[in-house]
């Protein structure tokens, strides 16, 4: 017992006092530690900042952030999908930053118009068919997925997910509300089973023959790929000659009540370099933001598309209405 | 009832006693009073009211998720009676083949987290796992054959099998406190082994099986993991859906204080119908002697309890080594310190929450008064909420106390000291207590009261001092009972992931969080690695702490 309790106390009485030493950012990310942790193991590295992180879900973070005010231990705050950089934003615990090297790196539609927060890396959500049972020109677009020829031949995540409200968002903005409920009706229709908890589940339900095509992130594609190099699944990138796919980001932004503000802007710089952006969107397979970095070989192979260029900050703006579409639609 | 000694009017122990009472009754109090705070906070959500969040659930998505709820209750509820009863009297009662093995093993479900036994059930059993897949190739089936298993039977097997534990630890705490002596009275008063199991043993171990019940279902109301992998709605889905959804923590809270609601008032309703009965055993301890099955009665009753055992444990845990096998290079000295996190936290949580149950049980039932009740109820709410939400609620009223206490030294001596208890492990802790003190309490309160009161007027009687009666009669009487609960806790906080998230200091990263960062981005296969480590910390002290309490 003595053995555990001793490190306890130790710790607890080391962390009181939490003046923070000046070499130092600390962060809270809602993006995976794997994903993050090799990053600032270099950046430590590299130049002697230390990177202190704690990762949870964005919405306690965004909580904590905002209760804890201005006396928040946090420097920056990494978080994945535009709706929750929007809120995080718009909650106020996130500064204006002002960086020629910022802007230069992350292209316009992938940040905030004022400076608030910045794209780390781009996920493309895109359809992935059985390349037994569907033949590439049948497919088209998102709206396409809800006529009649695809009934009980659709599978989709749960509306849960952030990254299928960022979607639905991104079609009101584009269709406007009427048309999208229209189409999210459609797919609904066509849902061969259930929705599901996750894409991968989604893509295996389409291997094994429950369903013809679905709708995932990229990266969730290629890591079942990596794991089953012959599977029966193919990626489609839909909207080609119309809107483009749909994009989401990871992005981070500096807190409003940083203690650390210049060290944590220089960490979020060497995020968006050329040195970092291989590597972060790289560790999961996702797209560079930084226009100068080329994907992995692996995503590469997926061959180039076009993106909505649609800034997704209106997919944060948008995203409630989005859920709510859904949720009358029925789309669980 | 315990009510019901203290102030009536002949107890002579009124007078003698009455000092000693006030200490035991403060103590009650604050120990509610730090559960109620963060309550509080959840509850002081209806000063922001927001109409249009709630008709738009209550127009849409509400009305279906009420009754999923309730179909998820009710089955939760009929299920882990009808394996957690029947399977403690069979191990503490009856001889039958491999008894003395599943006696402990029975409990081992209790280890795996919900959500990952859901997973492991869907990823075998959907569409494209390996279970219809197999029966397809096997009987020649056409491909699109197939049976759904996302639904609310899915749910319901899945969250029995894992819940069902709550209530045979409990039982079978009841079932070895009573011993064989009341179930014999009962067959020689001419009664047979159905009626005098269903007159005589069953209403005695009662409490036990209650406790253990509204345990089971408080934490089928505030789960989110295991119905989010079957995409199940219930009430809890609602919450999400306003917090992160529509980022309104408001509406998110003021949903959770409904739960909580509804909780409090089924647990005053059970304790209504449990006042008109008073059980107390003779309390000499286990059974002498076993009732031998044999033939097929042995049969039936190892093939029931090995199957149990079998699919809720031995099946999932070895695909769990399967997908575990394949990430083994995920396996680093990082774990060392994983799993020195998860244990100490699972240690010191379980400690102090313990003891806290321990006085308030104790005061409950020797010293209480009219707010000694209202601090039992309050004490033990914390397990109905969601954990996350709860888990907000300490954080916001640490973070509150935090800045205020900053403002003033600020304002006195010009210097910023910072947040003092946000981010330490005390925080991490009060949530911990505030979330499982109502599993601590059950068992130790359902054997305190199977301990008759007139043993310890015996102990005063013969000159041992309020501490001596505690110390030698009370602790001893209630080991099984405190070794429950403190296992109970341990294993419930190794498993806790939201506060442990959330409030958790830097570095503390533990098993729990280890498989959150894996599986919040689909890589569940990945997550057996440390679902197998948790499980095998769960497992040690499952192990020891059963056999020292089995006699």
């Amino acid at each position: 017992m003595l053995r555990f309790l001793k490190p306890a106390v130790a710790g607890w009485i080391l962390l009181l006092p939490l003046a923070a030493s000046s070499s130092e950012v600390v962060v809270y990310s809602a993006r995976n530690e794997q994903l993050i942790k090799p990053l600032f193991d270099r950046y430590t590295e590299q130049t002697g900042v230390t990177v202190r992180y704690i990762t949870d879900k964005a919405g306690p973070l965004l909580q904590r952030l905002e209760a804890e005010g201005r006396r928040t231990p946090a420097d920056m705050l990494i978080t994945v999908d535009a709706g929750n950089l929007w809120h995080a934003a718009e909650g106020g615990v996130l500064a204006e930053v002002s960086s020629p090297i910022l802007e230069a790196n992350v292209p316009a539609n992938l940040r905030d118009p004022k400076g608030r927060w910045f794209g780390l890396s781009e996920r493309a959500r895109t359809l992935v068919y059985s390349t037994d049972r569907v033949q590439p020109q049948d497919l088209s677009t998102y709206e396409d997925l809800a006529d009649p020829k695809w009934r009980g031949r659709l599978c989709l995540r749960t509306s849960k997910k952030v990254y299928n409200q960022s979607l639905v968002a991104t079609l009101i903005a584009r269709l406007g509300e009427q048309r999208a409920e229209q189409i999210v009706r459609g797919w609904v229709e066509n849902l061969a089973a259930a929705p599901f908890s996750n894409d991968t589940k989604a893509m295996q339900a389409v291997a094994a023959g429950q369903c013809d095509v679905t709708i995932v992130n990229t990266y969730y594609f290629g890591r079942l790929q990596k794991k089953e190099p012959d599977i029966n699944l193919a990626l489609f990138w839909p909207n080609q000659d119309s809107s483009g796919v749909h994009i989401n980001v990871s992005g981070a932004g500096v807190t409003r009540y940083a203690k650390h503000p210049e060290a944590a802007q220089a960490l979020l710089e060497w995020l968006t370099s050329e040195a970092a952006q291989a590597d972060f969107a790289g560790l999961n397979m996702e797209y560079p933001v930084n226009p100068k970095v080329m994907p992995d070989a692996t995503v590469s192979a997926w061959g180039q598309f076009n993106a909505d260029t649609l800034n997704v900050n209106e997919a944060g703006r948008l995203q409630s209405a989005a859920i709510r579409l859904m949720d009358r639609a029925g789309y669980r | 009832m315990a009510e019901r000694v203290a102030s009536s009017a002949f107890d002579p122990r009124r007078t003698t006693l009455g000092r000693e009472s006030e200490p035991w009754r403060w103590a009650a109090r604050l120990l509610a009073i730090s559960v109620l705070i963060p309550l509080a906070v959840i509850l002081g959500s209806w000063l922001y009211f927001d109409p249009q969040v709630w008709s738009h659930l209550g127009g849409t998505v509400l009305p279906g998720l009420l009754v999923n709820t309730g179909w998820l209750i009710f089955g939760v509820a009929t299920g882990s009676l009808l394996l957690g009863v029947p399977l403690a009297w069979l191990t503490v009662m009856c001889d039958f083949p491999g008894r003395r093995i599943l006696d402990w093993a029975l409990m081992l479900p209790f280890a795996l987290p919900a959500y990952v036994l859901a997973f492991v059930f869907v990823g075998v059993s959907d569409f494209a796992g390996p279970l219809q897949s197999g029966l397809r190739e096997l009987f020649g089936l056409p491909p699109a054959w197939s049976f759904e298993v996302r639904n609310t039977f899915g749910v319901i097997t899945v969250m029995t099998l894992v819940l069902y534990p709550y209530v045979y630890m409990l039982a079978r705490v009841s079932f070895l406190g009573q011993g064989r002596t009341a179930y014999e009275a009962g067959r020689s008063l001419g009664l047979g082994p159905w009626a005098a199991f269903f007159r005589v043993s069953l209403p005695m171990a009662r409490p036990g099986i209650i406790a253990g019940l509204s345990l089971a279902l408080m934490e089928a109301l505030a789960d989110f993991g295991a119905v989010a992998v079957f995409n199940y709605d219930t009430f809890t889905t609602a919450i999400y859906k306003a917090w992160f959804g529509f980022f309104d923590l408001h509406s998110a809270a003021q949903l959770a204080s409904i739960l909580l609601t509804i909780v409090l008032v089924a647990l005053v309703i059970e304790r209504r119908f449990r006042e008109r009965a008073r059980f107390t055993a003779s309390g000499s301890g286990g059974p002498q002697r076993r009732m031998r099955l044999l033939g097929g009665r042995a049969l039936a009753a190892s093939l029931f309890a090995w199957s149990v055992f079998l699919l809720a444990f031995v099946l999932p845990v070895i695909q769990l080594l399967i997908w575990a096998q394949d990430s083994l290079s995920d396996l680093d000295r990082r774990y060392i310190d994983l799993l020195q996190h998860t244990l100490a936290l699972g240690a010191l949580a379980a400690l102090s929450t313990v003891a806290a149950a321990f006085v308030l049980a104790f005061t409950q039932r020797y010293h209480g008064d009219y707010s000694t009740g209202l601090s039992v109820r309050i004490g033990t709410l914390g397990y109905a909420l969601p954990g996350s939400v709860l888990a907000v609620g300490v954080m916001l009223s640490l973070t509150w106390f935090d800045n205020r206490l900053a403002d003033a030294v600020e304002w006195l001596t010009g210097r910023d000291i910072g947040l003092l208890l946000s981010g330490t492990l005390v925080a991490l802790l009060m949530a911990y207590f505030a979330r499982f003190l109502a599993v601590a309490y059950g068992p130790v309160d359902s054997s305190l009261e199977r301990i008759r009161p007139s043993l310890r007027d015996a102990a005063r009687s013969l000159g041992a001092g309020q501490w001596e009666t505690v110390w030698r009669i009370y602790l001893p009487m209630l080991r099984p009972g405190l070794l429950t609960a403190g296992l109970l806790v341990l294993v419930d906080v190794m498993k806790e992931m939201p506060a442990t998230l959330l409030l958790r200091p830097f570095g503390w990263d533990t098993l729990a969080v280890r498989i959150y960062e894996l599986t919040s981005e689909g890589e569940w296969e990945r997550a057996a690695l440390p679902a197998v480590a948790l499980l095998v910390v769960g497992l040690l002290p499952v192990i020891l702490l059963v056999r020292r309490s089995a006699r």
